[in-house]
């Protein structure tokens, strides 16, 4: 809209501020929350300010075995479980569902659409569904207690195919022909011309499956009973639970801000390209 | 550098066949274009050459070999896209070089020869740029040098110029064809723009349907159509087709409105048989009425400039006949016009198989 109504300029910026703050105030309050020592949190009304505990409560909570009186191994370690199960996802994720949209798109092969159909009908099957099931096969294969286990059945993934499906099918096919004049063979063709044409769409599905995996909640809670393969997500949970007394909120909060951190990380180290493979279209 | 032999070649899609036997040779260092219109298979016909379509029935040699179950790779063909078809990843040297890199030609003699290659094609300031940083006359350069750089024994061109503006497209054309000339690599070019199909090769194969209408050269196709087919295909605007008949001596055409023509030569064979007249707009001579053997009644007069255009009906008969007069002529719809033409010019053609038969 270009009007120029000072009033109505007013409005708009109201209306966004008040959402900011909505959305911000939370954050705020963890960040506060993680700078007062416990003493101070256990009071009301709950502070608004920051004080001066920050690196206390920082060194507390990475080091320290997070809570007092709780289980739950060092802060650092569990999110390294977090990070490495976050990793082994995206990484799994990309590599499985690039390869099976190549095999789909690209070869002609008996039963190609019944796979086709196959994956897509998996989309109906989350893991929440096949829970029972998922966790009965991840136990039988030894796989509890392991970054594996984590990881694994959380890999296979119809969406992610299809969108590698349908970059493929925007690459024109005289690329493959005049590769194929030129003598690139398939394994050429993949490395060569498909890999580096969807780049963008690699690093914006990273970013999507990225959080999606570090942000796993009830799959790791089933699979990890050994404190020292927790994430970090489940471990907030578990430090709220643990106190038999008031919970420590500094520590809590301090966990919190670090279980965001990767996260954002990622979307901010990432959001160029991120917006380029949602959005470009020329190949 | 070889020969291409068509032998008998065919090409089906399930129950649809679409090639119906094609034969024909291309000699060496030979630029064969092939024209026709939209679905007449010539496409279908330049990939098989390039081994990108299956061949279904007969057999294509390039040089002494059947390549009927080779890989385009081990053709030593190059072929040049509509769309260019460049890797939009790779620099301008890249490009042209990926093919040398896979066939793990050295790495000197591969900037050797792209240099050499950019050179002829006045690319070399670019060869550090991207696909999308070039123009169109670039990229479709580019997509020459690619072919070139390779060596290759056949050269194929699939409607390379149809992406370009009508400037680009000239000055391209004749690049191309000096190229050609230059290098000497048997090439076969494939085009649905007359101007190209007439001036680029040294033959032109007419495809209609999956078969062959004539292949020849441009200026045999022009002035000797074999069939009605090319008769009105190769030619603008198109060559004029009238109902008439032979008379009872095979001396003259009879046309529907009564005008008998003379022919150059008796059709004894066919004598008082149902044909087609053929006469081109650039044929018919504007005369005096008394010597006419035609009168057309002008119903649409377009000036061109150079030459007007006459959109006309025979005689009042309904049956349309275009003209083409050389200069500006002044006339106006309902204007009658008498014309007359030599009996050289005139293309008579069997009226059911249309088959020429003068």
């Amino acid at each position: 809209m270009v009007e120029n109504r000072p009033f109505l300029d007013f409005v708009t910026h109201l209306v966004l501020i008040v959402g900011i703050l909505l959305v911000a105030l939370p954050i705020w309050i963890m960040f506060v929350a993680s700078t007062h020592d416990a003493v101070r949190m256990a009071h009301v009304p709950l502070p608004l300010l920051p004080g001066g505990q920050f690196w206390e409560n920082l060194r507390l909570t990475f080091f320290g075995n997070g809570l007092k009186g709780s289980e739950t191994a060092a802060v650092w370690q569990l999110m390294l479980n977090s990070f490495i199960m976050a990793m082994m996802i995206s990484i799994g994720k990309i590599s499985i569902s690039i390869l099976s949209a190549y095999a789909i798109v690209y070869f002609r092969f008996p039963l190609r659409m019944t796979f086709f159909w196959m994956i897509f009908i998996t989309l109906m099957l989350p893991v929440e569904v096949r829970i029972v099931p998922t966790f009965e096969v991840v136990a039988n294969l030894g796989m509890l207690n392991s970054y594996w286990g984590l990881s694994v059945p959380l890999i296979a993934s119809a969406t992610a195919t299809f969108m590698f499906r349908q970059v493929f099918l925007t690459i024109p096919d005289e690329l493959l022909e005049s590769a194929r004049i030129d003598g690139a063979g398939p394994m050429r063709f993949f490395f060569d011309m498909l890999l580096p044409l969807s780049r963008t769409n690699i690093a914006a599905l990273f970013v999507i499956v990225f959080i999606y995996g570090w942000n796993q909640y009830l799959w790791p809670l089933l699979v990890t009973t050994d404190q020292s393969m927790g994430t970090i997500v489940i471990s907030i949970k578990q430090m709220l639970e643990a106190e038999t007394g008031s919970p420590q909120w500094n520590v809590i909060m301090m966990t919190a801000l670090l279980a965001m951190l990767p996260p954002v990380a990622v979307v901010i180290g990432m959001q160029k390209f991120f917006v380029k493979g949602l959005t470009e279209t020329e190949k | 550098m070889s020969k291409i032999k068509f032998d008998y070649v065919r090409k089906s899609y399930g129950p649809n066949e679409v090639i119906h036997g094609i034969n024909g040779t291309i000699e060496d260092g030979e630029f064969v274009v092939i024209v026709g219109p939209s679905g007449c298979g010539k496409s279908t016909l330049l990939r098989m050459v390039a081994g990108l379509e299956t061949i279904t029935g007969g057999e294509i040699k390039i040089g002494e070999k059947v390549v009927n179950k080779l890989e385009p790779a081990k053709r030593s063909i190059a072929m040049v896209f509509q769309n260019y078809a460049l890797y939009p990843h790779m620099t301008v040297f890249e490009n042209m070089s990926y093919g040398l890199k896979i066939r793990k030609v050295p790495k000197a003699e591969i900037k050797r020869r792209v240099e050499e290659t950019a050179e002829i094609l006045e690319l070399t300031p670019y060869l550090k740029r991207s696909p999308r940083e070039l123009s169109g006359g670039q990229r479709q350069r580019v997509a020459m040098g690619r072919a070139i750089v390779r060596e290759p024994e056949v050269f194929l061109f699939d409607e390379p110029l149809s992406n370009l503006d009508a400037k680009l497209r000239v000055q391209m054309r004749l690049e191309i064809k000096k190229l050609q000339e230059r290098l000497g690599i048997t090439s076969i070019y494939v085009t649905h723009d007359q101007v190209e199909a007439m001036t680029l090769g040294h033959r032109l194969m007419v495809l209609n349907g999956g078969n062959v209408e004539q292949f020849g050269t441009p200026i045999d196709i022009y002035l000797k159509p074999e069939t009605l087919f090319v008769a009105t295909f190769i030619g603008s605007p198109a060559m004029n087709i009238l109902d008439g008949r032979l008379s009872d001596d095979g001396t003259a055409a009879i046309l529907t409105t009564g005008e008998a023509i003379q022919l150059a030569k008796p059709l004894l064979s066919h004598k008082g048989q149902a044909i087609k007249l053929g006469m081109r707009p650039e044929h018919l001579i504007r005369c005096d009425a008394d010597k006419a053997l035609l009168y057309l009644n002008a119903d649409v007069v377009e000036q061109l400039g150079a030459d007007t255009i006459l959109h006309a009906n025979l005689g009042g008969s309904g049956e349309t006949v275009i003209a083409r007069i050389d200069g500006v002529v002044p006339a106006a719809s309902g204007e009658r016009f008498s014309f007359t033409i030599e009996p050289e010019n005139l293309h008579v053609f069997d009226s059911d198989k249309g088959k020429r038969i003068n």
